[in-house]
């Protein structure tokens, strides 16, 4: 087989290719993005309900052990509340870090 | 108890060992886990054994693999955190083919066990934390302090990110542990609808074809989530891991 011939099979195995392939690139990113949004509403949930936990727990350990009760368990309830809000604004990519250069700004936001 | 949802991850002792009143029996789980280890490793060994050039179909899985997870990292951690590869990709491998061989009927699923997802949550925060201060030292701490908060406004700000550090294993754990468990228990639940429906004669019969459509629609669900968990779990993995090389915020 010589060059030309070769390049004209692959010429039209280009052509067979592209009418295989899907002509609305749009139609795919919906599949996908509906995935990934099932992902994401787990991990913001997740986020949120783990720093209300981490909060409360730290709040509950606070006061057994320095007798505060109830008031650490007030305190870091609220303060772990805010760290969820925080893990679910960050988990979403709401929150601007500071740049130090090597960081890409949308790293956050992966699915 | 043919119907109940929790059967299946009830742990059994297969060979009983206890040393110094610890048990350290082999169970179910750690048969599983054997197995996962087994298969992931065999897979890749076999299928990168005969090394072509152009890659047979099964090569080319373990390559795409590679590439996948290659990728992600150099996305979240720069070309830096190449060195962590082996262990997210063991992380991956292993989350994705313990979920996977969950899938098989009277199957025990490791990841449906929170001690196991936690363990493995906690693998990757003390790597993130061992490498922080060994790498940076006490400058590993400015992770909890972000640039320009006004002085009064710091110890609280300190406070709110050391509970949201704390937090990552947490929801790390709970969210690969919960869909896991949620998800066999949905699928044992409308299976045993399709059981107690058919029981009811020819009228039940009929209604039972519902649960059954459901039955086969959550289980192609079960196999994304499979993937999407061990996905997710290796992502966040990536990033903490970033927090470990570059703390500065």
């Amino acid at each position: 087989m010589n060059d030309e011939e070769f390049e004209e099979r692959r010429r039209k195995l280009d052509e067979a290719l592209a009418s295989k392939r899907p002509r609305d690139p749009e139609s795919e990113q919906g599949g996908k993005g509906s995935a990934s949004g099932y992902a994401m509403a787990l991990r913001l949930s997740s986020e949120f309900i783990a720093g209300i936990l981490v909060g409360t727990g730290i709040g509950w350990l606070f006061d057994r052990f320095l007798g505060t009760s109830p008031w650490g368990l007030i305190v870091f309830l609220l303060l772990g509340f805010a760290a969820g809000v925080l893990n679910v604004l960050r988990s979403a990519g709401m929150i601007a870090e500071p740049e130090d250069g090597r960081k890409a700004p949308d790293r956050r936001d992966e699915n | 108890m043919a119907n109940d949802p929790i059967h299946q991850f009830h742990i059994t002792k297969l060979i009983p060992i206890e040393i110094g009143g610890l048990d350290l029996s082999f169970t179910n789980s750690s048969l599983f886990m054997v197995a996962t280890v087994a298969t992931a490793g065999a897979f890749l060994y076999l299928t990168t054994a005969s090394r072509g050039l152009v890659p047979s179909r099964m090569q080319s899985i373990s390559e795409m693999s590679y590439e996948f997870v290659a990728n992600m990292l150099r996305d979240a951690a720069g070309t830096q955190g190449m060195r962590f590869f082996p262990l997210v990709f063991s992380l991956f491998m292993f989350v994705l083919v313990a979920n996977l061989l969950g899938m098989f009927p009277y199957f025990f699923t490791v990841t449906s066990h929170i001690i196991v997802t936690f363990a493995l949550a906690m693998l990757v925060m003390g790597t993130v934390v061992a490498y922080g201060f060994w790498k940076h030292g006490l400058k590993f701490l400015g992770l909890f302090v972000p640039h320009g908060v006004p002085g009064v406004l710091v110890p609280l700000v300190v406070a709110i990110e050391v509970i949201s550090f704390l937090s990552r294993p947490i929801s790390l754990s709970v969210r690969l542990f919960a869909n896991m468990l949620a998800g066999h228990i949905t699928l044992k639940v409308f299976a045993g609808f399709v059981v107690s429906l058919a029981s009811f004669g020819a009228v039940g019969v009929a209604g039972a074809v519902l649960p059954l459509i459901m039955t086969v629609a959550l289980t192609g669900l079960e196999f994304l989530v499979a993937f999407l968990q061990a996905y997710v779990f290796a992502v966040l993995t990536c990033m903490y891991l970033n927090d470990a090389l570059h703390p500065s915020h």
